[in-house]
């Protein structure tokens, strides 16, 4: 983990850092350790005092003037811009795809000083049928295809028709694969199940990273939230993902929050390092800005890079446009002002 | 150089300061200096003044004046005239002052923020998350108070014109929770502000005229410890009300004994954060955060001391350290700090002075890499620090030391957890960690706290009372019993005093006495036995036209040490149920009526009239079954501050209270005040009527024959006051009742500041204990317990 924000009094810390700025992954893959139910199977999460922290995240600390505009520019980066919807045609993906590599305008990221910053979503994410147009899409742009696969979302068709699906949206291109998780495994304490479903899941993946889907919304108590995602990373995750995006309740901060310890968790006890995807309902840029504050809290600054964080969202790149403009012009935005996704 | 870029690569927050110009503004339009607020009219800041300054950078904000005995005397002058008219208001009339209070706090809700952040140096989140907003909710609830105060309080009313002193580490909060209920009770108030925070006192002034609160109501005096004392000695005042130190708590407590002002005390403390293996330890340390690190640590009730599970030290202490890491420090104005400024310097002086101690004792104390920054700032910083491997005899974990320091210890059993918690001269608050609901109860019970927050820290109600065990003081702030400390019995303005009475006979041979039947031989009653006095010598009792009745021991303090043993080890007796004790009652009840004719002739000899004898026998009866009664009901409360909250205000006993019973009605008198204490599972020291002890006593014989425990009820004759005095100064006795003479309850009050027991006194007045309106009721058994205030988040 990186040292923490070591604050002088009344005043912001000098920045001195280097004009270069990186996104490069800089740490190994997860590989998972055995089934090791020690690990978790004694975590209760209290849901109040996890509240109260979440409560006052975004009370403790805010980003203003130039420090806002630097963290929107990120939140942009950390952005899996999605389509996953029974309507998605190769004409929609690809203009999804066009706005990923070109999501600022350009005026406002020469404002910002940005003209020649290599600014793009953390990654376009569809349906395995719709990776090959992405892909195509994306070609060059250095921005990574998502695919959802395991019958997203429920996750309930046959193992083996799962693993096929991993397997054919990789083949397609995909960089990474979004997975559901059997929420009945959980929901009925069989762990080690869990554990060999996500384990063959990560193998069919290959060199592509795994996001696991907990569908937290449906898990229900936080202690099921901590434990599910512990077995994901035992199991090999590269990231652990919250939500669909189609439960009833999706990305919240307190299951955020829990996910993020067990991380942490994850990574005193491994050594080993995961990613965490927030996704579904995150709307606008005060949600988004709690999340940033949430990851650099409890976890540090590696987790504001998208190798390590993403968003999982559709709608909230339309949000930080207009606030960009606003923190640039002082003007309030209008939607029809920003190009569409 | 791009800014954007260099923000890209550190992701530092940077600087996001609240704005202070309007406040700036006032304290500009206010340069000349501000006066005291007497009479609903600033004074001129003529006399002596004292600067303040704002802590994060030094810089002077104002000069406020101090106030010497004329302007105390013409404050308390102006809060008396008012008060007729302010009691004589409907309770409907006075919530609508108190309301308007409260909106107009609310109206200036940022100012208010802005200007206590300036003042004390404690970050904006929380003047502007925290402090502002109870203060608007204190007022809100207690202008309900003010609404349901006659019918909520039948046959009490305002306790007359209050003196209220607040401490500096929540100016305006602290000043709510005094003035809401004294307003709402039908009381006016000379409140003392603090001297390093006046200002927003000073501006909430301002509010109330704003608001239309009639002139006289709220008056407002500025200074230090020396106008403190003015006030509190001040005749015109009929309530004392204080928050601060101990050590100043007890000067208070000495200055006002015998004066017949109702005081209550709200003190330092040192409390326990108790963790168990099983807690969520992310929550856990996030507790921490907000019970030690929250206003820099200066918090009375701040979890100073760590109670962490062996098994689990190590990695709390990890987590905490890696916490601490990331814990910001610096301009209090600045949205994004944990912590701001230390009120003043010399408070710093006073945390390094403890630190230091700490070092000294062989604890390990750990600091963020960046604290060498906080301490070297210009301002009053300190950083956030950790001490482990404290031993419960050192300094950290006695001494309170108001800052952000956390004394960590380990336990190996429950039962240790909560005797390392209890190990302490105060008893403030107390949380508790654990997923284990039942270890969490277990320890709520048994912790002697005066609130304890299950799976938090805290958290703060007007709903809920708010008040300590032990050297943390007396009285509840918030909720009904907070608004109990306002008022006072409606009959007790017009009691009449008592005559003074005649010092006991000598303890010497007295020939002329009753010798027809056998020889009786009156004892003291010690755990369940009965005893010869220490001290050898027996003082005769004399009765109608001074016929002498019987020579019964005269107690001194080696009696009452016994005497307080025996009512210790009869712990049992506050562990049965209600039930359990109103059979016991009952069965007593019984048995005394069985003897109804014995005991009254015991009065009659007495010089009773053999009608007045029986009825007073009767009423003893009666008043037996009516604490019987109570024994399974008077049991606590629920609040509501929010519906994932259990909240419960539990009644419980001192354990070992000491009662020194009044000369008149020596049977009823005796019964009136042992009954409601033992009814609540108090074990109690008591000394009987010293002119006619001999009803008391046979009542041992009572107790005998009624399964009443030995240890329960104690009773030691002889000289009441020499017997009160050692009481007064025994600190393992919790409470006093006192009925005797004015001068004895000064003794009783000044001696009870050593432990600051909680003094129940009649101030030299009579009671009538045949009236049951005076001999029996609520205020009995709310002075025998003592409410500890349990919050239970939950929910999954």
């Amino acid at each position: 983990m990186s040292p923490g924000n070591a604050p002088t009094p009344g005043v912001a810390r000098e920045t001195t850092g280097s004009q270069l700025v990186s996104l490069a992954p800089v740490h190994k893959r997860n590989t998972g350790t055995a089934f090791l139910p020690a690990m978790f199977e004694n975590m209760s999460v209290n849901l109040s005092a996890t509240e109260r922290r979440v409560a006052t995240l975004a009370t403790r600390r805010t980003v203003k003037k130039a420090w806002q505009a630097a963290w929107l520019i990120r939140a942009i980066e950390c952005i899996d811009l999605t389509t996953l919807a029974g309507d998605d045609t190769p004409g929609k993906v690809e203009r999804l795809c066009a706005k990923a590599r070109n999501p600022l305008r350009a005026d406002l990221r020469k404002a910002l000083g940005l003209e020649d910053y290599d600014l793009k979503t953390g990654a376009v994410c569809v349906y395995p049928m719709m990776v090959a147009t992405a892909v195509k899409a994306l070609e060059g742009s250095g921005v990574p295809v998502a695919s959802v696969a395991t019958g997203f979302p429920a996750g309930l068709t046959p193992l083996k028709d799962r693993l096929a699906e991993i397997r054919y949206a990789v083949g397609e291109g995909a960089a990474e694969i979004d997975i559901v998780i059997s929420r009945r495994h959980v929901l009925t304490g069989n762990w080690s199940d869990l554990y060999d479903e996500v384990r063959a899941m990560r193998e069919a993946c290959g060199e592509a990273h795994m996001k696991a889907i907990l569908a937290t919304g449906e898990l229900k108590t936080l202690s099921n939230v901590y434990k599910a995602s512990m077995v994901s990373m035992m199991a090999g995750a590269d990231f652990v993902k919250t939500s669909t995006g189609m439960e009833a309740v999706n990305a919240t901060l307190p299951v955020s929050l829990t996910m993020v310890r067990s991380v942490r968790d994850y990574l005193e006890l491994t050594g080993q390092i995961c990613g965490f995807k927030p996704a579904g309902g995150i709307r606008s840029t005060k949600e988004a800005i709690s999340w940033l504050i949430l990851m650099k809290e409890e976890l540090g600054n590696d987790w504001l890079k998208p190798d390590l964080f993403r968003f999982g969202a559709s709608s909230l790149l339309g949000d930080i446009e207009r606030q960009i403009e606003h923190n640039v012009s002082g003007r309030y935005s209008s939607a029809h002002r920003h190009g569409l996704a | 150089m791009n800014k954007i870029r260099d923000i890209l690569n550190t992701m530092e927050y940077g600087p996001a300061p609240e704005d202070d110009k309007d406040v700036r503004a006032w304290l500009e339009s206010h340069k000349a200096g501000f006066g005291h607020f007497v009479g609903g009219r600033f004074t001129q800041a003529k006399g002596k003044t004292f600067a303040v300054t704002n802590p994060a950078n030094g810089e002077k904000l104002a000069d406020v004046a101090i106030a010497d005995s004329a302007d105390v005397d013409s404050a308390v002058h102006e809060a008396a005239k008012a008060l007729k008219k302010w009691q004589a208001l409907s309770g409907n009339q006075r919530a609508r002052h108190l309301y308007a209070v409260a909106r107009h706090v609310q109206k200036h809700a940022r100012f208010l923020a802005v200007l206590e952040t300036l003042d004390n140096g404690k970050t904006i989140r929380e003047t502007r998350d925290i402090d502002i907003p109870l203060v608007v909710r204190h007022f809100y609830h207690h202008a309900g108070w003010a609404e349901l105060c006659d019918t909520a309080f039948p046959g009490y009313e305002a306790a007359g014109v209050c003196g209220q002193i607040i401490p500096w580490n929540f100016p305006l909060l602290m000043l709510s929770w005094k003035v809401a209920p004294a307003l709402a009770a039908g009381c006016t108030v000379v409140l003392k502000s603090a001297e390093h925070t006046p200002l927003t006192a000073l501006a909430f002034a301002e509010i109330c005229a704003e608001a239309g609160l009639p002139d006289g109501v709220f008056n407002l005096v500025n200074g230090a410890g020396e106008t403190g004392a003015l006030l509190a000695g001040h005749d015109g005042i009929a309530k004392l009300a204080f928050t601060g130190s101990t050590e100043v708590g007890r000067l208070l407590r000495r200055q006002t004994a015998g004066s017949g002002k109702k005081l209550s005390l709200e003190l330092g403390g040192k409390s326990p954060f108790i963790v168990f293996d099983n807690a969520d330890l992310d929550a856990a340390v996030e507790g921490v955060v907000d019970a030690i690190w929250f206003n820099q640590g200066e918090v009375c009730c701040a979890g100073s001391r760590a109670i962490v599970q062996e098994g689990i030290a190590d990695r709390f202490h990890d987590k905490l350290r890696a916490r601490m890491e990331k814990l910001r420090v610096g301009n209090p104005l600045d949205k994004s700090m944990d912590m701001g400024a230390v009120v003043a310097p010399v408070q710093i002086r006073e945390i390094t002075a403890r630190v230091e101690a700490g070092l000294a004792d062989g604890a390990q104390m750990w600091q963020p890499s960046w604290a060498q920054a906080v301490t070297s700032a210009d301002g009053c910083y300190f950083p956030p620090t950790l001490f482990t491997n404290v031993a419960p005899s050192s300094a950290l974990a006695q001494e309170e030391i108001f800052g952000p320091v956390l004394a960590s210890m380990s336990f190996r059993t429950p039962a240790e957890a909560v005797q390392l918690a209890n190990n302490s001269r105060y008893g403030l608050a107390a949380s508790v960690w654990s997923q284990n609901l039942d270890e969490a109860f277990d320890a709520a019970r048994t912790l002697k706290s005066g609130i304890v927050w299950i799976n938090s820290t805290n958290l703060f109600d007007a709903s809920a009372g708010f008040g300590g065990y032990k050297e943390s003081g007396f009285g509840r702030e918030g909720g009904r019993e907070g608004m109990l400390e306002y008022l006072v019995p409606s009959w007790q303005k017009k009691a009449k005093a008592l005559a003074e009475s005649e010092p006991l006979p000598a303890p010497v041979p007295t020939p002329g006495g009753d010798t027809a039947g056998l020889d009786r031989t009156v004892k003291m009653y010690i755990g369940g036995k009965q005893a010869r006095p220490d001290s050898g010598y027996s003082y005769p009792v004399t009765g109608k036209n001074g016929k002498h009745l019987a020579e019964v021991g005269l107690g001194n303090r080696k009696d009452i040490r016994n005497a307080v043993e025996a009512a210790h080890k009869a712990s049992g007796w506050s562990g049965m149920t209600g039930h359990a004790r109103a059979q016991v009652l009952y069965f007593l009840a019984e048995n005394l009526e069985l003897r109804a004719a014995e005991f009254a002739g015991r009065l009659a000899d007495a010089g009773a009239s053999s009608s007045v004898a029986r009825r007073e026998v009767e009423a003893s009866v009666a008043r037996i079954m009516h604490y019987a009664a109570w024994a399974d009901k008077y049991d606590g409360a629920v609040r509501a501050p929010d519906k994932r909250l259990l909240t419960l205000a539990l009644n419980e006993p001192w354990d070992v209270m000491g009662i020194s019973c009044p000369d008149e009605a020596p049977l009823l008198g005796f019964v009136s005040l042992v009954m409601p204490a033992i009814a609540m599972g108090n074990r109690v020291v008591v000394t009987p009527s010293q002119r006619q002890p001999l009803a008391a006593c046979d009542l041992y014989q009572v107790f005998d024959t009624s399964d009443l425990p030995g240890g329960v009820v104690n009773i030691v004759t002889g000289d009441r006051d020499s017997l009160a005095d050692t009481i007064a100064k025994h600190d393992d006795v919790a409470a006093h009742w006192y009925f005797g003479s004015a001068g004895g309850t000064e003794l009783v009050e000044r001696e009870s500041a050593g432990n600051l027991k909680a003094v129940w006194a009649n101030n030299g007045k009579a009671r009538d204990w045949f009236d049951s309106s005076q001999g029996q009721g609520e205020e009995f058994l709310f002075r025998a317990v003592r409410i500890k205030t349990v919050w239970t988040p939950f929910g999954v």
